[in-house]
């Protein structure tokens, strides 16, 4: 290539790139950009008119009750649903990944929930979970157990969707482990039978430790579903009650929508994503040593 | 005791219990699923009394349909899904192939910012995006619920890798056939990237049948509300609506892309794990 075609290297390279970097920057780097900006705003009214007035947003975030309530159930609704799925979805994977009957049907069944909508799948909990009426309570009443409104009281409204959320989520994790565990040297199931290893210590010594870069890479995915999961809520719970089910996004939505205050809901759109890039500095120093020490 | 040796194997103790448990499993996993599909086709003094012989119904289906344009929201879905594929592929296969095959200035930077995309998904920033959408006049139209998506970094990211493996040979045999650029991407590149956008076109197809809260935000009428807030909406309990209708309902806006994956599930689970291993 020629002098002139190396300047055309650059032109044709940022030409091929603009319809996607107009859109990018306008809705991925503007906004984030905007959001922290905005942030530090106060909340205009036709009288008042929106001003700077620095931290004060995140001054009043500190003391917003329910700023911290939202956080800790996205706390609890992380701790509640990552391990449990985790750990079911190894279990799938080990499962079905030898040669058993229907072994095709099994592994469709764990994965179906996963191809379905969040939305789709709150509509079918609900009536599992509604009081008296529903699926739970009928086959509570059978053992002659009282029955109970799993939504409407706040401590059983967060395991509740923590167990639904396990299931829609487990089969997804499952495909990662499946592939992961194809990959495995056979050499290394032999050479354990042959020293006589037990297959539960095969697995937490040379199975397990093998699967950690994915499981680190799930691991990472489940905790950004965490916060980015919020479709349920509008279905189930409306946050509710009293906020016992509310989770971050959720109240950036009802903050930006209900109640119009769109500085404030940038303000918790900040910390979101503050923690989002937490996640990906993780992700990139974690995940990426891991991948490379094997 | 005469069994031969791989008998005894099979009737290992630890592999009859692993497979009872797959089996446990599996149908504890699928029954909430079948339990929609019982409700769904059978009145609903039923939805709570099994009963073999109760009989099927289609009664509410009809009832689902006719209180709320189930119809219009799944051709709403469908147009979404449609038009947000086809620019994807384009959009993301123009970047892609800057980044593989044109070493321009800044293209490291550019890569790392089109990475961000990746963590910060445009749901995420719904206040100013909303805001952004309705400066452009977009809010309440299904272009503005597919336009933030429309510029995919992981699909950018997936094609990127896929060209960067196509061997440098190929693209010179063509251009000494006389391909200019676009030749080249289009004779060469695309035809051998097949997989990656089969794998791509479903996780895009899978993601955007189901986004929700982005198209809550922009949609409001019938005419772009996609099925997934159709849903919502009909669903929603203050509707009063009967349980087995709702089930009907939930359904019909599941079962197009439901069929679709039994029919293709091989190439359905194969591209959700291409997707994940970035």
């Amino acid at each position: 290539m020629g002098p002139t075609s190396n300047i055309m290297r650059h032109v044709y390279g940022w030409l091929l790139l603009t319809p996607a970097a107009i859109l990018l920057i306008g809705f991925t780097h503007y906004p984030t950009v905007a959001t922290v900006y905005e942030s530090l705003f106060s909340k205009g009214s036709a009288i008042r008119p929106s001003r700077f007035i620095g931290a004060g947003n995140y001054e009043s975030m500190m003391e917003d009750p329910i700023f911290w309530k939202v956080l800790s159930n996205n706390l609890w609704f992380a701790i509640g649903t990552i391990p449990t799925s985790v750990a079911l979805a190894i279990g799938m994977a080990l499962l079905v990944n030898r040669a058993l009957p229907g072994r095709s049907l099994l592994r469709l069944a764990y994965f179906t929930p996963t191809i379905l909508p969040m939305i789709a799948v709150a509509n079918i909990w609900l009536f599992f979970y509604s009081p008296d009426i529903g699926l739970i309570d009928r086959l509570l009443g059978l053992f002659g157990l009282p029955g109970h409104n799993w939504l409407g009281d706040p401590d059983t409204v967060l395991p509740a969707i923590i167990v639904m959320t396990i299931w829609k989520e487990a089969g997804f994790f499952m495909i990662f482990y499946l592939a992961a565990l194809q990959h495995l040297p056979p050499e290394l199931k032999e050479a354990a039978r042959l020293e006589g290893a037990s297959r539960w210590y095969y697995f937490r010594r040379v199975v397990f430790p093998l699967l950690m870069p994915t499981t680190l890479f799930v691991l990472i995915n489940a905790v950004l579903n965490s916060f980015k999961l919020v479709d349920h809520l509008f279905v189930l719970t409306k946050g509710g009650p009293d906020n016992a089910s509310n989770l971050l996004l959720y109240y950036i939505y009802e903050t930006a929508f209900s109640y119009f205050d769109t500085n404030y809901a940038a303000t918790l759109t900040a910390v979101l994503l503050a923690i989002l890039a937490v996640l990906a500095l993780a992700q990139f120093f974690l995940l990426d040593k891991r991948i490379h020490y094997r | 005791m005469n069994l031969p040796a791989h008998a005894t194997r099979n009737l290992d103790l630890a592999d009859l219990l692993q497979t009872l448990a797959a089996w446990v499993l599996a149908i504890l996993w699928i029954s909430p699923l079948l339990y929609a599909f019982w409700a769904a086709f059978h009145s609903s003094e039923y939805a709570i009394h099994f009963n073999v012989f109760a009989p099927l119904t289609l009664e509410n289906f009809r009832e689902a349909l006719s209180r709320a344009p189930f119809l219009r929201y799944g051709l709403n879905t469908f147009m979404l899904v449609t038009m947000l594929l086809a620019s994807q592929l384009v959009i993301c296969t123009l970047a892609a192939y800057a980044f593989a095959r044109y070493r321009f200035a800044g293209s490291n930077v550019a890569f790392a910012l089109v990475l961000v995309q990746l963590m910060v998904a445009p749901e995420i920033l719904i206040v100013e995006n909303y805001g952004t959408l309705a400066s452009l006049g977009l809010v309440d139209t299904i272009t503005g619920i597919g336009l933030p998506y429309m510029a995919s970094a992981f699909g950018i990211f997936l094609l990127r890798q896929t060209f960067k493996s196509t061997p440098r040979e190929l693209e010179e045999a063509a251009r000494l056939e006389g391909c200019g650029m676009f030749g080249v991407l289009w004779r060469v590149y695309v035809p051998l990237a097949r997989p990656t956008y089969l794998a791509y076109g479903l996780v895009s197809i899978s993601h955007h049948w189901n986004n929700f809260l982005w198209p809550l935000v922009v949609s409001n009428s019938v005419e772009t509300r996609p099925l997934t807030v159709g849903l919502g909406i009909f669903g929603a309990p203050e509707s009063g609506v009967d349980w087995s209708i709702i089930s009907s309902a939930t359904l019909l806006s599941v079962a197009p892309l439901l069929i679709a994956f039994l029919l293709f599930q091989r190439q359905f689970i194969q591209s959700f794990m291409h997707s994940g291993i970035k």
